[in-house]
């Protein structure tokens, strides 16, 4: 039952594993369509797992979230200043958080990784800075009905495009957004700790986000 | 929907995705987004600029048992009992806001600090500050200059300074440049939420003490 070897025949499984012995064996990213079409699927492999754990109980396909997604929130916990320890015990409570709110993942409004990093960062918030997150009242019209597959596909493809400009960035401009995502630090922080001005890290990050935004245009 | 004129920066929007705000400007952010398509749209792309970076760090390995403990909390956790919330009073002040201040519009426990000027200070981490002011149609916040970052959200009213002009919705992003005196418009108190991660510095003497009493 919690095995995550072999989990299930379904198809999405084996593209989801695949995936994952791809990411374990990071290969240079090859440029192509062949490419891109197994990288949505992966992506939609995931939001098949979400639904399976909101819907069956799906203990499985909850394994397979937790060995791809596991040790990705606990380096970023771990960036962000906790401790290993401190950050696999958070992790475990974020994957509890994913078990019981599954229900609330939308993939018309999200992909998997940004609803995770969500979790995770309120979690981090919690835990390491040890305050409250005030989030922002949901929309009036309230979650829709199940949403429609092509707009889940359509904003996991924009989602992707992103990572891809994300990867392509400059690096001196990657490691700025980076830092601001997962360093915990200040603008000034991060001035103090590479010594580059402050006024070259707002214009890098700036540089960043039009380059992001060109590429999402 | 109301045409929001003054927006959120992309400084202040990454910052609130990657979770590295201090609490009492994340206030102003979520309770100025419950009120913004457009700043709701932009946090999008900013937390999902956070999901491609998860899905893209280099992992670090787990414990061998992680998983099955993972599945025993899941398993001996009480059932998801309220986890309905309660639906907010239809009001002036968006949740995030009715939840730091027990209620709304009409509970805030306003005290005086001067100048016809009430404020309520909000309980929030004490890396920076929030409160709620009230302006008297008509009356001038007393002439201040700012030693760190001050974000002003209008909720109701409007306010005007040398620059411009700031109605219900609309987020003053205001720093150290900034010297300016905001005059509530005449006609309708001003009600802002005002969050600063250093004391304003008034000018002149009275104010300053008044300062002291009233924790600005």
């Amino acid at each position: 039952m919690l095995t995550t070897k072999h989990p299930s025949a379904k198809p999405e499984a084996a593209i989801v594993q695949r995936a994952q012995m791809r990411a374990a064996t990071a290969l240079p990213k090859v440029e192509g369509p062949k490419v891109v079409d197994e990288k949505t699927a992966k992506r939609m492999a995931w939001i098949t797992q979400i639904r399976a754990v909101r819907d069956h109980k799906d203990k499985g396909a909850f394994a397979e979230i937790f060995a791809y997604f596991g040790p990705r929130v606990k380096a970023f916990l771990m960036k962000s200043g906790a401790t290993p320890d401190l950050a696999e015990e958070c992790t475990q409570e974020v994957m509890v958080t994913l078990w019981n709110k599954a229900h609330l993942f939308d993939p018309a409004k999200a992909s998997v990784s940004t609803w995770i990093f969500t979790i995770a960062r309120n979690r981090k918030i919690d835990i390491l800075r040890k305050q409250r997150r005030p989030e922002p009242e949901d929309l009036p019209w309230g979650p829709e009905s199940e949403p429609d597959q092509a707009d889940a596909l359509a904003l996991q493809q924009e989602t992707m495009k992103l990572g891809e400009a994300l990867a392509s960035l400059p690096e001196k401009q990657r490691d700025l957004i980076q830092k601001a995502y997962f360093g915990d630090l200040s603008q000034s922080e991060i001035a103090a700790q590479t010594g580059l001005p402050l006024g070259t890290i707002k214009s890098r990050i700036r540089l960043a986000l039009d380059r992001l935004r060109h590429s999402m245009g | 929907m109301k045409t929001i004129k003054h927006h959120l920066t992309d400084d202040l929007l990454m910052r609130y995705s990657a979770g590295t705000l201090p609490e009492a400007f994340s206030l102003v952010v979520a309770t100025h987004i419950s009120l913004c398509d457009e700043c709701r749209a932009q946090l999008g792309s900013f937390d999902a600029v956070g999901g491609e970076l998860v899905d893209d760090v280099a992992p670090v390995a787990m414990s061998d048992e992680s998983l099955a403990a993972t599945l025993r909390m899941i398993i001996e956790q009480k059932s998801d009992e309220a986890e309905v919330e309660a639906p907010r009073e239809s009001g002036v002040f968006p949740t995030p806001l009715q939840n730091y201040v027990s209620g709304d519009l009409k509970d805030v426990k306003w005290r005086k600090i001067g100048g016809g000027v009430s404020q309520m200070v909000l309980q929030t981490g004490d890396d920076a500050s929030v409160r709620l002011l009230r302006i008297p149609a008509g009356t001038a916040v007393p002439d201040h200059g700012h030693n760190g970052t001050e974000l002003t959200l209008v909720l109701k009213g409007a306010f005007v300074d040398e620059h411009d002009r700031f109605a219900a919705g609309d987020v003053e992003v205001a720093n150290e440049d900034l010297n300016h005196t905001p005059v509530a418009e005449a006609g309708e108190d001003c009600i802002c939420l005002a969050a600063s991660d250093a004391p304003l510095v008034f000018k002149g003497l009275i104010p300053r003490l008044a300062q002291k009493f009233a924790r600005i």
